[in-house]
């Protein structure tokens, strides 16, 4: 639709009229770049950005003008994966990985790195186990066990130039698609393949697709759901913002496959930079006649516009996103009837994720005998029967390497979290991990070995979701993780059905009074009681997942409910009402850190003596408890 | 009817409906120059009406209601389902924002590394409520459902700028820059 005000980044491109075309386009890429050349790839995805890294972008550009090094390329790219250790820099060919970068360090790494070949020892990753400082990226720990399919080339695309793309074999999956096979054949193999959809439902994606083009209709379409509404999952954006083509070549495929010739990328609203990388995709994409009328030759002709969300949670959910399509405000509608038969303006709609998209590609490139491999369970006959390739999870909340990583299906908790994640850290216990965003559920420690797949997760209470993985340590408190997710699904609800606009507001208000220290015997099984209700009758499937966080806290976490019910306590010292602070006098130095940080003025206390609290006046904010550096305020 | 004459009844119907509802003064056609290149931009089609309000809403951070009428006459779509979509999506504001817009992040990873606490450090800061704008049109302040930079959590973006790793001790602090 518009990004106005952003710009659009334009190349001079020339239209690709035949297959061969393609080919030769690659080769000239290839050809153009110097053999001994070095690129430098700064990731400028939006995490990234936070430390800086446009600057570091702009640094680079500077240095390499001033010292006139015509071998060096600098690449803005989207994101590595590797967040926590932000502003990443990774120098090819020998993917040196430098973390933590600052506009300062740069004329550093040029002078040596760049220019002599050396490293800069303190800017390498260092190994918290062994204390030994790691050179490469394919060597530090939090990359090894991961399988990096869909995000491994991130930092080797700049986003805003498809040469890029192409130069790794992008857009040869479509050509080969559209020059070798018939539309059936395409869905066949994507059925076989065993992908399923990304996005949370796990519906078999070739299933989807072989109805979709059986349906009747004058027009048929395909949507990308970018509108990534998980609180805690970024990884379509960075997909979208760090490979927009291997989106694109999935769609194209994809409509190709059902006999699509319009196509609609939903992007949340609050991702700009997203907005703005598709944007540009699309505009280059049709200078190569990769979309359009008659792509690369082959009389096949497809386009896709892309529509920004409105913010609106609801509009992930297929019938309310095409409501949002339509102009109209994001309802759910009943699904009698499916969307792939009556979806967008009535007419056969395939609707995917990003990732599903993005996986597309990889797997008519590969071939299904080295796809297939990857995953859990056998698809051989059934599409249903596993769960295959990789899925990308965005690792954060208390946990020591946040991040993005993709890992093979089947992998287990355990393993993502302390192998890759490198556990909780800040020598806190690990308590429970959060999958699958407000629909999904909060799983114990006792359940770190399950494989995630898509079938584990929601056998264990809680589901793979889009794949936000939130850890949480001994401080978070899980009655309050449930009235959080409660109170983001009361406001998110749409309104239309009663069981979740009424019961939402029902479970929230026994969750508030809990966590208020009102808590009554019997609020539990009322809990219980009331989500029982609103699975079995909502609309729409966010409506019937939604009291998930709510009956896997209860599940896992019954004695943390106890506590605050009963002896109205919390163990994790996060509900403020029932929190009462104080100064420990034995360990109270008099340093006068509390006396500033408290907002109310209720600390009393002279430098060197020991302070006091005043109860009446303390509004439980937590900044003494957190000024003090000597213990010295109880909670 | 033709294009000129259409357009031509309908600003003086417009301008009948000012009249009518006294309510604020009628803009000129100078001034709805903006909404008249947004409708323009998008065909004028009435199913393109949430990216015209984005687009509207760019210009001005909120949605002025003359420029609701205006476009509620030309796309002959009624005035309440502009409303209903204006009330359905978050991003829609129908009051004026302050020169610079606070959105914290209340997203899960953000939230179990201390949203609510940063939360009530603003709150007390700018002596305002979320959702609330100060008394001297400096701050709007918000929160928002995740802004997908768990990694930095917790996070926030003044204007387009993203503030990250924040603390309620110190976020105040943060605030000052922002005149």
């Amino acid at each position: 639709m518009s990004c106005d005000g952003r710009e659009v980044i334009t190349l001079k491109l020339k239209k690709l009229r035949s297959f061969k075309s393609l080919d030769r386009f690659a080769k000239e890429i290839l050809a153009s770049r110097p053999a001994d050349g070095i690129r430098v790839a700064v990731c400028t995805d939006t995490g990234c950005r936070a430390c800086d890294s446009v600057k570091v972008y702009e640094a680079f550009n500077r240095e390499i003008a001033k010292e006139r090094l015509t071998n060096v390329e600098i690449k803005a790219t989207g994101c590595h994966g590797f967040c926590e250790k932000g502003a990443l820099v990774v120098i090819h060919p020998r993917e040196i990985l430098y973390t933590q970068v600052k506009p300062g360090d740069v004329p550093e790494i040029v002078a040596k790195t760049l220019k002599k070949g050396q490293l800069v020892e303190r800017l390498l990753f260092l190994d918290p186990e062994t204390g030994a400082r790691i050179e490469l990226e394919g060597e530090v720990p939090y990359y090894t066990r991961q399988m990096r399919l869909i995000l491994g080339d991130n930092t080797r695309i700049d986003p805003t130039d498809i040469r890029d793309y192409v130069a790794l074999d992008g857009y040869q999956a479509l050509r080969r698609a559209l020059e070798r096979e018939r539309p059936g054949e395409i869905i066949r193999t994507i059925t076989r393949s065993g992908l399923r959809g990304r996005g949370g439902g796990g519906f078999p994606t070739g299933i989807k697709w072989e109805t979709a083009r059986k349906a009747r209709g004058a027009r048929r379409f395909v949507i990308c759901n970018a509108d990534e509404g998980d609180p805690g999952a970024f990884m379509d954006r960075s997909i979208c913002e760090g490979n927009p083509h291997s989106v694109l070549e999935g769609m194209i495929i994809g409509a190709y496959a059902v006999g699509a010739h319009e196509g609609f990328i939903y992007v949340r609203n609050e991702y700009p930079l997203a907005v703005q990388a598709l944007t540009t995709a699309l505009a280059q994409a049709r200078q190569c006649a990769l979309l359009g009328d008659n792509i690369l030759g082959s009389g096949f002709s497809f386009d896709i516009s892309i529509s920004r969300g409105g913010g609106a949670f609801v509009c992930g959910e297929s019938t309310a996103l095409m409501a949002s399509l339509e102009g109209r405000p994001g309802e759910p509608r009943a699904k009698y009837i499916h969307t792939v038969e009556k979806g967008l303006w009535e007419q056969p709609t395939v609707l995917n994720n990003v990732e599903t998209w993005a996986n597309v590609p990889k797997i008519l490139l590969g071939g299904l005998d080295w796809y297939t491999k990857i995953g859990t369970g056998d698809v051989r006959t059934n599409p249903w029967g596993g769960s295959k390739g990789t899925k990308i999870f965005s690792l954060v909340g208390k946990v020591r390497n946040t991040g993005l990583v993709e890992v093979p299906m089947g992998m287990t908790l355990r393993e993502i979290i302390f192998d890759i994640g490198g556990g909780v850290g800040k020598g806190k216990k690990f308590k429970a991990v959060q999958t699958g965003g407000p629909s999904g559920g909060v799983l114990p420690e006792s359940l770190l070995d399950l494989p995630v797949d898509f079938d584990a997760l929601t056998e264990a209470g809680s589901m793979m979701g889009s794949g936000g993985m939130i850890i949480m340590d001994e401080d978070t408190c899980m009655v309050d993780v449930a009235r959080y997710f409660i109170d983001f699904l009361k406001d998110e609800s749409c309104g239309k059905c009663l069981p979740c606009r009424e019961g939402l507001r029902a479970l929230l208000e026994i969750l508030n009074r809990i966590t208020e220290g009102e808590g009554r015997k019997g609020d539990i099984r009322l809990l219980e009681e009331i989500s029982e209700g609103i699975a079995a009758t909502s609309l729409c499937a966010l409506g019937g997942s939604a009291p998930n966080p709510v009956l896997t806290t209860i599940r896992y976490f019954r004695d943390e409910y106890m506590a605050h019910i009963r002896d109205k306590r919390c163990p994790a010292g996060v509900c403020k009402a029932l929190l009462h602070y104080a100064v420990i006098p034995e360990n109270c130095t008099g340093c006068h850190a509390c006396f500033k940080a408290c907002p109310v003025s209720c600390i009393t206390g002279r430098a060197k003596e020991i302070h006091r609290i005043d109860a009446a006046k303390c509004i439980t904010c937590g900044a003494c408890y957190d000024a003090c550096a000597f213990g010295a305020i109880a909670r | 009817m033709n294009r000129v004459d259409t357009i031509h009844a309908l600003e003086t119907a417009l301008a009948a409906e000012r009249e009518r509802t006294g309510a604020k003064p009628l803009k000129g056609t100078a001034e709805l120059r903006t909404v008249r290149q947004i409708l323009a931009k998008h065909g004028g089609k009435a199913s393109q009406i949430i990216a015209i309000l984005q687009d509207l809403q760019a210009v001005y951070h909120y949605l002025p209601e003359p420029e609701l009428r205006f476009i509620s006459l030309k796309l002959e779509v009624p005035l309440t389902r502009l409303y209903a979509i204006a009330t359905f999506y978050k991003a829609f504001r129908l009051v004026p924002r302050g020169r610079h817009e606070i959105s914290l992040c209340m997203g899960t990873a953000c939230h179990v590394r201390g949203a609510m606490r940063v939360k009530d450090a603003i709150e007390r800061e700018l002596k305002i409520r979320v959702g609330g704008t100060t008394n001297d049109m400096r701050f709007s302040f918000e929160t928002v459902r995740c802004l997908g930079c768990c990694g930095q959590a917790p996070v926030m973006t003044v204007d387009e700028e993203l503030v990250s790793r924040l603390d309620h001790l110190t976020v105040g602090k943060a605030l000052e820059r922002y005149k």
